[in-house]
């Protein structure tokens, strides 16, 4: 193809987009568009992956039969949802075990809040009603995103997740109607998720140079900061309604604006984690690598045992 | 070994009434675990009461460089509408 053919094909293409039409896996697109889609979405299914391990550990130890189920539900959840993105990526031309791969070997990325330890009960309860209700609001953003099967994993999703959190804010909610200790493990909870939560939206939109090519690509359908502010606007009053106090002492609503106006964000910190340097990194993947590498007998075996089964079938045609 | 399991596509019928619809893919070994894991995987939440799967190999699917010569010619036949005819308005039961 010639350069202004290529040219002419990416011009249809973003007036597809900026038409809101939908992209199908078999249409053109740009080799850009469809890297940036296998990198987000494989992305998306990882982080899915990564973040049974924290709340894994705690299904055992839940402390009645109502939370275990809600806890096992949603666990099982994450890894469907886990499914449905691998999926969708791999109809850009990906196989699953190249990602898994790169998950493996760290050229890929989950989000990093996975890197922080769930250490007490009421963990459970802040990552469910911070971190599940960050997910939801970016995820929210994504069902109008440009590609068709991001989108509609990400409403299959959305419509799963609504559970997630209120299961969260519950276990937060009769923790601080408990004893003193209970509702000091609330708020310890929230004193710890609540920072690396702000981070899940990512960089500050000045120091995020990919989002304007992905809010024209509708792979973005909010920038980072809008989605954050988003998420502290509606998360400060619920913190309130049960008596939690959010760890920011810059927080001050801001009547002229209409939104909270909010301390400074530790992306120090932020970056060490992205690099590998968060409480949790090598506890995560290894015990992603562990049961992988443990599990390949399994898979060699389902395999064997499929393909011994068709040549007997064969074999009695 | 390193063989990755086949790639299946997962139709479920949310009543009866309704006919399949395709709700996603799977990767499984065999027939009966793609089974098991579309059960697992897209109907935790009573969304069918049916589900067929079918190795992703065996689907044939048209071409978009195609979309032209399959789809154009249908848009200029606008006679295959009832609303091409004109009738008049106080035509009863048609």
């Amino acid at each position: 193809m010639s350069e202004a053919q290529i040219k002419s094909l990416e011009d249809q293409f973003e007036a597809r987009i900026a038409r809101d039409e939908k992209i199908e896996p078999k249409d053109w697109m740009p080799e850009k568009y469809r890297q940036t889609h296998i990198r987000q979405m494989s992305q998306h299914a990882h982080s899915e992956v990564v973040g049974m391990l924290p709340e894994g550990n705690w299904i055992t130890r839940a402390p009645s039969l109502r939370r275990k189920v809600a806890l096992l539900a949603k666990v099982q959840d994450e890894g469907g949802h886990g499914l449905y993105l691998y999926s969708a990526a791999e109809t850009l031309g990906i196989t699953r075990d190249e990602m898994y791969e790169q998950l493996h070997s760290g050229k890929a990325k989950y989000s990093s809040i996975f890197n922080y330890p769930a250490i007490t009960w009421a963990d459970i309860g802040a990552i469910g009603w911070l971190v599940d209700g960050a997910a939801i609001i970016n995820q929210v953003a994504l069902c109008g995103a440009s590609f068709g099967p991001y989108a509609r994993a990400m409403v299959r999703i959305c419509k799963e997740e609504s559970f997630h959190q209120r299961q969260g804010y519950e276990i937060m909610l009769t923790l601080t109607r408990g004893t003193q200790e209970q509702k000091a493990m609330a708020q310890d909870a929230l004193n710890r998720w609540w920072w690396p939560s702000l981070m899940m939206f990512g960089p500050r939109d000045d120091e995020s140079p990919n989002t304007a090519q992905s809010v024209k690509w509708k792979l973005k359908r909010k920038t980072n900061d809008e989605l954050r502010q988003q998420f502290i606007d509606q998360t400060v009053p619920q913190a309130e309604l049960i008596g939690l106090t959010v760890p920011d002492k810059d927080l001050q609503w801001d009547e002229e604006k209409n939104r909270y106006n909010f301390g400074k964000i530790d992306w120090d910190e932020f970056w060490q984690v992205v690099k590998g340097h968060g409480p949790c990194n090598t506890e995560r993947m290894t015990a992603r690598v562990s049961a992988w590498e443990n599990g390949q007998w399994v898979r060699d075996a389902a395999i064997a045992h499929a393909d011994k089964k068709s040549k007997e079938l064969n074999k009695a045609v | 070994m390193k063989k990755e399991w086949p790639l299946w596509e997962v139709f479920v019928r949310s009543k009866n009434g309704l006919e399949h619809r395709h709700f996603g893919s799977l990767h499984a070994a065999d027939a009966e675990m793609a089974m098991a894991n579309a059960r697992d995987v897209y109907t935790r939440r009573n969304e069918g009461v049916s589900i067929w799967v079918v190795e992703s190999k065996h689907i044939v699917a048209s071409n978009p460089e195609n979309n032209g010569e399959l789809f154009e010619p249908a848009k200029d036949k606008a006679y295959r509408h009832p609303t091409f005819y004109d009738l008049p308005d106080d035509v009863k039961h048609m």
